[in-house]
C-alpha cells in the first residue's frame, strides 16, 4: 500500500514545480476555524519541504473546483479521526527511503515506540483522550524539535506535557499526581536547563521517553539516571541498597534518596542532620546509621579544606600575587571532592576513603602555597619599605649635598638668553 | 696613583674635552626648568628597560608552547623574578607616559624653535618607537588579553588604504596572530627596536648637547639664571631619578604585573578586549566613528586623520615657527591644549566605555 503511494509522491516532490496549492489559496480567504490551518501552515516544516494539506488529508490540491478538490474519489479524507493520526504519520515518518531525503540521521520507529507507550496503548484501546502526534508537535504549525518555537523543543517540553499532565481535571480518571511539573520546576535539572541553558539536562522526555513515553519501573529506574550519571549507577548496581531498594514498593533505585521530578542539589545534609535521608531507615547508632555520619563527616571536612584552600589562594591572588599553579592544583582536589561523591553511591565507606586521603592532601597542599605567597606578599613590603627608607635617606643626603654646594650662589651664573 | 691612571686615560680618550664640556654645561633656571627633569626621566627609565628587559632574557621563550609558562616561571620560581617583570612592565607605561609629558612641555615652552627642530623630530620618532616597544612587548607573555588586543591593533592596521594588508601581513607573519607572530614581535621588541632606539637617543641626546637648554620665549631677554649642569643640576636630576626608581619599586611591589590566562586562540575574545591605555584614545576614535561617512569608509578617514596629525604634529618645528625663527606661541599653545585635551578626555572615555 505504502510503495505505490511512495513512487507517486517523491517523483512529484523532487522534480516538478511546485504546483499552486488550491487548498492553501481557498482556505486564506475564508473565515473562521477553517482558515486557521492555511495561515499557520506557513511555519511547518512539512509544507517548507515541499508537502501540502493533501498530503495528509487527500484530495486534489490542483484543482480549484472544491467538489473535485475534496473528492473522496480523489482520497479526500477530511479531518483525520484521532485514533488514525499516529498511523498517518508514520506513512512518512516510518519509511526509511522517504525520511532519508529530507532528514537522513532521523528515526523512523516512532510509530513503533508510541505502540508501546502508554498513550499508545491507551488509544488502541480506544481512548482518544490520550496524547496523539499532534498534541505534542502541533498540527498544522509543525516545526523542527531544534526551532525554540516547537512545542517539543527542549525548554518547551515541560510546558507540553504539563498541557495534559498538570491538569488534575483530565488526569482524575486514570489516578495519576498532577504535581510533576511543578516539583521539576524546583529541580536542579530545571535549573540546568532554564537557567544555565543546558540543553543536554534532563526534561520530561529524557527519563520517560518521547514516544515510548512511560513512567521507568521499579528495575529500570537505576538504568534510566545511569544513562547520565554512569559511574553512579554501577557503583549502586553492587551496592547493598540496590536489592533493598529495589525490592521496596513505589519506585525504588535512585528515587528513594533523591526523589523523582523534584531532585536537589546533593549534600551531606542527606547523609547527616534533622533532614537526613538515610536516618529513615537506620535507627541511630546502628552500623548503616554510623556508616552515613562517618561519610557525611568526610565529605563536610574535604569541603571545607578545599574552601579554606580556596579563600586564602583568592585572598593571595587578590595581593597580586601570582598563584595560578596553585589554583589549578586545587581543581585536583574539587576532582577528588567528585570522586569521594561518585564513591558514596557504593555505600561502603572504605571506597570513599582513597579520594578523600587524596582531596585532603591536595588541600593541605594548596594551602601551603596560598600562605607562602601570604607571607611573600609580607615580605615584598618589608623589602619595599627598607628600599624606600634607603632612597629616601639617599634623596635628603642628596638635598643636603644640593644646599651645602649652593650655599655661597655657587653653581650660578647669569648669561643672556638662548632661543 | 690616580692621577696617574687618570692621566692615562686622558691621553687615550681626551677625557679632558669632556671635563671641560661637563665644566661648562648650563641649565636656564626660570619658571619652567622643573619640566626639564621629564626628558631625563625618560632616559632613565629606558635604561630601566634595557637592564630589566636583558634580565628577562636569561629566562623568557619566545613560543605560543612556552611563553606563557615562561613569563610564569620567572614570575613563581625565579629569584626575584616577579620583581624584575613587575618593573620591567610598569616601567614600560611610566616611561611613555613621561614622553608623553616631555613631548608637551616642549611644546608649550616652545623649544621645538630653530635650530632645535631635528631634536624635535627625533623626539616624535622615539615616541613612535616607544609605541612599538609597548605593543609589540605587550603579545609576548602570550596571554589572553594580550593575543587579541594585538589581533585588534593588526586588525586596525590592516584597514590602512592601499598597504594596510600588507602591513597586517608582515607584522602576523600570515593571515592571523599566531607563532610567526610572536617571534617577530619578539625580534623587534628585543633587537630591531632597541638598536634604532639607542642609536636615535644618542643622537637626540647630542642636539640637546650641541644646542643646549632652550630657554622659554616669556623669559626676559635680558639675560637669564643659569645653573651649573655639573654638580647643581645633575645632583637634582640623580634625586628625582632616585624618586622615580622609588615609585617604581612601589608599584612593583603593591601592584605586581598581573600574568592573566594563556592565550587561547579558539576561545572567544575576553569581555570589553581594550589596548593598552596608550593606544586608548585613538581606539575609542575609531570605535565613535560611523561605519560610513559619505562614501569613505569611517575607520579609514580616522587611520588617514591620524597619519595626517602626526605628520603635522611632527612637523611644528615648520608650521609653528614665524620667518623670523619666532614661534607662533599662541597657535602652538592652542593647538597643544587642544590635543592634550583630547587624549586626557578620549582616554578615561575609552576606559570607562
Amino acid at each position: 500500500m505504502r510503495l505505490p503511494l511512495l513512487f507517486l509522491i517523491v517523483p512529484a516532490l523532487l522534480y516538478s514545480e511546485p504546483a499552486k496549492d488550491n487548498c492553501v489559496v481557498c482556505h486564506t480567504v475564508m473565515e473562521g476555524p477553517i482558515q486557521r490551518p492555511a495561515l499557520l501552515i506557513k511555519d511547518d516544516v512539512h509544507s517548507a519541504n515541499g508537502l501540502s494539506c493533501a498530503d495528509c488529508h487527500g484530495g486534489d490540491r490542483s484543482s480549484d473546483d472544491p467538489s473535485v478538490a475534496m473528492n473522496k474519489a480523489k482520497g479526500f479524507v477530511g479531518k483525520p479521526s484521532r485514533k488514525a493520526i499516529p498511523e498517518l504519520c508514520a506513512k512518512c515518518h516510518s519509511s526509511p527511503d522517504l525520511m532519508r531525503r529530507y532528514r537522513p540521521r532521523q528515526r523512523v520507529d516512532q510509530f513503533e515506540l508510541y505502540k508501546t507507550s502508554v498513550h499508545g496503548k491507551r488509544l488502541a484501546a480506544g481512548d482518544e483522550n490520550v496524547a496523539t502526534c499532534v498534541d505534542c508537535h502541533s498540527v498544522h504549525d509543525i516545526r523542527a524539535v531544534k526551532d525554540a518555537l516547537s512545542p517539543v523543543h527542549p525548554l518547551r517540553i515541560p510546558d507540553t506535557c504539563g498541557r495534559c499532565h498538570s491538569d488534575a481535571k483530565r488526569m482524575a480518571k486514570y489516578g495519576i499526581p498532577t504535581n510533576q511539573v511543578q516539583e521539576y520546576r524546583t529541580s536542579i535539572h530545571w535549573n540546568a536547563v532554564f537557567k544555565g541553558g543546558d540543553l543536554s539536562a534532563p526534561t520530561c522526555v529524557s527519563c520517560h521517553g518521547n514516544h515510548g513515553a512511560k513512567p521507568p519501573q521499579v528495575e529500570s529506574v537505576a538504568a534510566v539516571c545511569g544513562s547520565c550519571h554512569v559511574l553512579f549507577e554501577q557503583l549502586y548496581q553492587k551496592s547493598p541498597h540496590q536489592p533493598i531498594f529495589s525490592a521496596a514498593g513505589g519506585g525504588g533505585g535512585c528515587i528513594v534518596c533523591h526523589s523523582n521530578h523534584g531532585i536537589h542539589l546533593p549534600s551531606t545534609a542527606m547523609l547527616v542532620g534533622p533532614k537526613a535521608v538515610c536516618a529513615q531507615c537506620h535507627e541511630p547508632s546502628t552500623a548503616g546509621a554510623n556508616a552515613a555520619l562517618k561519610m557525611g563527616g568526610w565529605l563536610d571536612s574535604l569541603g571545607a579544606s578545599l574552601t579554606h584552600s580556596k579563600e586564602v589562594l583568592a585572598r593571595a591572588e587578590s595581593s597580586g600575587m601570582e598563584v595560578s599553579e596553585a589554583q589549578t592544583r586545587l581543581l585536583e582536589g574539587q576532582d577528588d571532592l567528585i570522586k569521594a561523591e561518585v564513591a558514596l553511591h557504593s555505600f561502603h565507606p572504605e571506597e570513599m576513603h582513597k579520594p578523600i586521603e587524596a582531596g585532603l592532601a591536595v588541600a593541605d597542599e594548596t594551602l601551603r602555597a596560598g600562605q607562602a605567597a601570604l607571607k611573600e606578599k609580607d615580605f615584598r613590603r618589608f623589602g619595599l619599605a627598607i628600599s624606600a627608607l634607603f632612597i629616601a635617606i639617599t634623596v635628603v643626603a642628596l638635598w643636603l649635598l644640593i644646599r651645602r654646594t649652593e650655599m655661597n650662589g655657587s653653581g650660578y651664573v647669569t648669561v643672556p638668553p638662548k632661543n | 696613583m690616580l692621577a696617574k691612571v687618570s692621566h692615562w686615560f686622558d691621553d687615550r680618550l681626551a677625557l679632558s674635552g669632556i671635563r671641560e664640556l661637563m665644566a661648562h654645561k648650563t641649565v636656564p633656571v626660570h619658571s619652567a626648568t622643573r619640566w626639564y627633569y621629564f626628558g631625563g626621566i625618560t632616559l632613565f627609565l629606558f635604561g630601566v628597560q634595557v637592564v630589566t628587559g636583558t634580565l628577562l632574557l636569561f629566562y623568557y621563550r619566545p613560543t605560543v608552547a612556552e611563553g606563557f609558562d615562561s613569563v610564569r616561571f620567572i614570575m613563581t620560581r625565579v629569584e626575584f623574578g616577579w620583581l624584575i617583570r613587575s618593573i620591567h612592565s610598569w616601567s614600560a607605561n611610566l616611561m611613555i607616559f613621561a614622553a608623553f609629558v616631555h613631548m608637551f612641555s616642549v611644546v608649550f615652552t616652545h623649544a621645538y624653535r630653530p635650530p632645535r627642530e631635528l631634536t624635535w623630530a627625533s623626539g616624535i620618532v622615539l615616541l613612535g618607537l616607544l609605541l612599538g616597544f609597548g605593543f609589540s612587548g605587550y603579545l609576548l607573555p602570550w596571554n589572553q588579553i594580550s593575543y587579541f588586543a594585538t589581533k585588534v591593533g593588526a586588525d586596525v592596521a590592516a584597514s590602512t588604504p592601499g598597504i594596510g594588508p600588507s602591513i597586517a601581513r608582515i607584522l602576523r607573519g600570515g593571515e592571523d596572530v599566531g607563532a610567526p607572530t610572536l617571534t617577530r614581535f619578539f625580534a623587534l621588541h628585543v633587537m630591531v627596536l632597541p638598536m634604532i632606539t639607542a642609536a636615535l637617543v644618542v643622537f637626540h641626546v647630542l642636539l640637546v648637547q650641541k644646542n643646549g637648554m632652550s630657554t622659554p620665549p616669556w623669559v626676559p631677554a635680558s639675560g637669564v639664571r643659569q645653573m651649573k649642569f655639573f654638580p647643581n643640576f645633575f645632583l637634582r636630576e640623580a634625586m628625582v631619578w632616585y624618586g622615580t626608581l622609588a615609585v617604581l619599586g612601589a608599584l612593583a611591589a603593591i601592584f605586581p604585573w598581573e600574568l592573566g590566562e594563556k592565550a587561547d586562540p579558539f576561545a572567544s575574545a575576553p569581555k570589553g578586549i581594550r589596548p593598552e591605555w596608550y593606544f586608548l584614545a585613538q581606539f575609542y576614535t575609531l570605535k565613535l566613528l560611523p561605519s560610513h561617512v559619505w562614501f569613505i569608509e569611517g575607520e579609514l578617514l580616522g587611520l588617514a586623520g591620524f597619519g595626517i596629525l602626526a605628520v603635522g604634529w611632527a612637523l611644528l618645528p615648520v608650521w609653528g615657527v614665524r620667518d623670523s625663527g619666532e614661534a607662533r606661541t599662541r597657535l602652538v599653545s592652542g593647538v597643544g591644549i587642544f590635543l592634550a585635551t583630547y587624549l586626557v578626555v578620549f582616554t578615561i572615555l575609552g576606559y570607562l566605555k
